[in-house]
């Protein structure tokens, strides 16, 4: 069998035998797709997943702090203390609890049951007839969840602040005056930036993971080589291969899309057209990381583990979906470039919030691109080196 | 199938040829140990919802003195690294539209006279909304520097801010203290998830899942088997992260760590339940390793890492309570973090003995049912 796998393999038989062929080709993108719908798993990934996905991002994962726990120390019995404790509790995001010892809120902060407390001091009545010289009141977080951290900060100083402009005892109008708007999404939703992002993450899942299980699977069963002992091409079983999954990639994105678009509220600004180029293009990196990862590993565990960890998880955490690339040092903000996921995220976010803006598409589809015929030549090196 | 229920020999046995099953082969070796540690010092830097390093633009059509002190403190604040110059309102809007800039001032003319004249000095800020809570940040900056400007304009009354702040447990707030610890949990999460799921899924790829019911193998021992090596090796992984995040990045370790070990090892235990769940209902090892993901990836967006359980929607944080990963996350932030009393971290310990239970048995069931 090495023999005449080495034969087949190198192209040893008469070149005639080894052209592209149309009904090859055909037949085979029938047996990879029968292959693919077949197994239940494959379905559970490209439809049942990313529905799950796009709900989570919808309502699971939210930057927008809502009703974040808040302690509220009333230490002073001052009817001005009682005002602002009540401005406190009038807000909508922070969900208040009030005590009157600092130690019982502070093992609530331990524990988690709080996010931080206010204190409104005993000589409160006293500090404020001074015209804050002194601080009026302090504010305790948990800083061991930062960026909820900064929200108590926040909303804290927000509420001490409009409850003493309410007073009149207000500082003069501010001599410098911001006035923001925000583009794309006025209402400022995190979901409406999260949702096209993870719809890249989806397809990274179909393209790269599956992909490289459903190849890896051929090696590991050694049916791959049987299949190459065929008249039939590299090539043409590669396209057999990939386009299945190309085909189920694409229709995976139209119906996230859908669901973005008509259950989430999220605009679709942009063409279909260029969302459409765009995951297209995309694919290309994916299916070729896939492909490498499959014929560098040949076996299913090892192939799941390096898609986990040089696909998925970096589609994840260096694209600029959830975490801003600007804010990484350096060395990674180099790597972040080499990862396809970051170009799609960006267009994604552009395509769906703010339109067809050119500039932004080519530069990122160019990269794809390039970064996929890179995998592809990468891929095929490692095939031709495992039929040797 | 005669002889006792659970004999050490047999185990032992078992549990050798299991280790051996995931380590013969050495990339086998390498992917298990290598990545999630390469990851850990990646992601720990990359992870972070602060902002850095972003480039705005003004246009600033004053000539005044207001508008050049703006200028010059956006020129030194350190979240900004360019200050861009635009000539119009358009090339603004354009290099919003790029994703260019962050965020575009546009000054008016009048800007100084305004401020001059006692009044109020209006700027407009366009915000990129593509990316949401950063251009929120950058706008709570911005408000800072205008604050600063506004002070030098009227110097003396100067109010003092009425609140002091005290971060606890990260005075800094340095995302890195929250991101290393929760990545320990998510990485040995994957790890141990992925073996267990594929453990019983191979033997029946491969077929030696029949030679295994003609054995004299009970089913806790099959159980066992293939429980103890993702404990050992997601124990292990989990170790050398958190000695990671103590000796490598610093973070202060302020709990108990034989608590904290505890509660690692129940925490991976009740993962491996749940990965033998999935294992024992897949055909293929592709259905185990799609359903690991299936599963594995919806916990970790549940559990409270990327964004607090408490800004989700009642009926998702009843969930979220099913998780292991949430428990877990608890106890390992309060750990390192904010010495957190043995009573507290007994009271995120139970829940996760309690999934560690119920996954496990269920795992036993299903496979029980399988031999059937």
């Amino acid at each position: 069998m090495n023999a005449a796998r080495h034969k087949l393999g190198d192209g040893a038989l008469p070149a005639g035998s080894r052209r592209f062929d149309r009904r090859r080709l055909m037949a085979l993108v029938v047996k990879e797709s029968h292959q693919a719908l077949r197994d239940p798993s494959t379905l559970l990934i490209a439809f049942v997943l990313p529905v799950v996905l796009l709900l989570l991002f919808a309502y699971a994962v939210s930057l927008d702090a809502k009703q974040v726990r808040v302690g509220v120390v009333l230490e002073s019995p001052g009817a001005s203390a009682q005002s602002l404790a009540a401005a406190f509790s009038g807000t909508r995001f922070l969900d208040v609890h009030f005590a009157h010892d600092r130690r019982e809120v502070a093992d609530q902060l331990v524990s988690g049951a709080l996010r931080g407390y206010v204190v409104i001091p005993q000589d409160f009545e006293q500090r404020l007839a001074r015209r804050g010289r002194e601080p009026l009141v302090q504010i305790i977080t948990d800083g061991s969840y930062p960026n909820t951290a900064n929200y108590v900060e926040n909303y804290a100083r927000g509420v001490v602040q409009s409850w003493r402009a309410g007073r009149g005892a207000a500082s003069p109008a501010q001599a410098v005056a911001l006035e923001p708007r925000y583009w794309f999404n006025p209402e400022l939703e995190s979901r409406r930036a999260l949702i096209p992002g993870a719809i890249a993450i989806v397809m990274t899942i179909i393209g790269t993971m599956l992909t490289a299980l459903v190849v890896a699977r051929e090696w590991e069963r050694g049916t791959m080589e049987a299949v190459l002992s065929t008249p039939a091409s590299v090539v043409e079983i590669l396209i057999g291969k990939l386009l299945p999954y190309f085909v189920l990639g694409m229709l995976s994105t139209l119906g996230a899309a859908a669901l973005a678009v008509y259950a989430f509220g999220v605009p679709l600004r942009g063409s279909l057209a260029a969302l459409l180029l765009l995951s297209a293009v995309f694919m290309v990196p994916a299916l070729g990381q896939g492909l490498l990862i499959s014929s560098l590993a040949r076996n299913q565990f090892l192939a799941a583990q390096i898609a986990l960890f040089t696909g998925f998880l970096p589609a994840f955490m260096l694209s600029g979906f959830l975490y801003e690339i600007d804010a990484m040092p350096a060395p990674i903000r180099a790597v972040t470039h080499l990862i396809p996921a970051r170009y799609f995220v960006e267009s994604l976010k552009t395509v769906f919030l703010a339109g067809d803006i050119w500039a932004v598409f080519v530069p990122n589809l160019l990269a794809m691109a390039a970064i996929g015929a890179v995998f592809f030549v990468l891929a095929k090196r490692a095939t031709r080196k495992n039929l040797e | 199938m005669s002889g006792s229920l659970l004999s050490f020999t047999r185990l032992r046995a078992q549990f050798v040829k299991e280790i051996l099953s995931i380590l013969r082969d050495p990339r086998s070796r390498m992917v298990v140990f290598v990545p999630p540690i390469l990851q850990l010092l990646v992601f720990a830097f990359a992870a972070t919802l602060e902002v850095r390093n972003v480039d705005i633009a003004v246009y600033n059509q004053d000539a005044g003195r207001w508008s050049l002190e703006l200028m010059q403190r956006l020129d030194s604040a350190r979240f900004i690294s360019h200050v861009r110059h635009a000539d119009s309102q358009r090339q603004l809007h354009e290099l919003i539209d790029r994703g260019e800039i962050i965020a575009a001032l546009a000054i008016p003319a009048d800007f100084s006279r305004t401020i001059a004249a006692g009044g109020s000095g209006r700027a407009q800020v366009l915000v990129d909304g593509r990316r949401s809570n950063s251009g929120q940040i950058t706008v709570a900056y911005l408000s800072t520097i205008a604050a600063e400007v506004g002070a030098a304009v009227v110097p003396g009354t100067q109010a003092p801010t009425p609140v002091v702040v005290r971060h606890w447990f990260n005075p800094n707030l340095v995302y890195r203290w929250f991101i290393v610890p929760g990545l320990t949990g998510i990485l040995a999460l994957f790890s141990a998830l992925l073996i267990t799921s594929l453990s019983i899924a191979r033997e029946r790829e491969l077929g030696t899942f029949d030679q295994l019911l003609v054995s004299p193998t009970s089913t806790p021992e099959i159980i066992i088997s293939k429980s103890l090596p993702a404990l050992a090796i997601g124990t292990l992984l989990g170790l050398f992260m958190i000695s990671a995040g103590v000796f490598l990045f610093g973070i202060p370790f302020t709990g108990s760590f034989a608590l904290l070990l505890a509660s690692l090892m129940l925490f991976i235990l009740s993962v491996v339940g749940i990965g033998l769940m999935i294992s024992a209902v897949s055909a293929t090892q592709q259905q185990a390793i799609l359903g690991a993901f299936a599963i594995g990836v919806p916990a970790v967006l549940m559990s409270g890492f990327a964004t607090p359980v408490e800004n989700m929607p009642v009926a998702l944080q009843w969930m979220a309570q099913a998780i292991p990963l949430t428990h877990f996350l608890v106890i390992v932030e309060g750990t390192f973090l904010k010495a957190m009393p043995a009573a507290d971290v007994l009271a995120n310990l139970w829940p996760l003995a309690v999934i560690a239970l119920v996954t496990l048995t269920l795992a036993t069931a299903l496979v029980r049912s399988r031999l059937q």
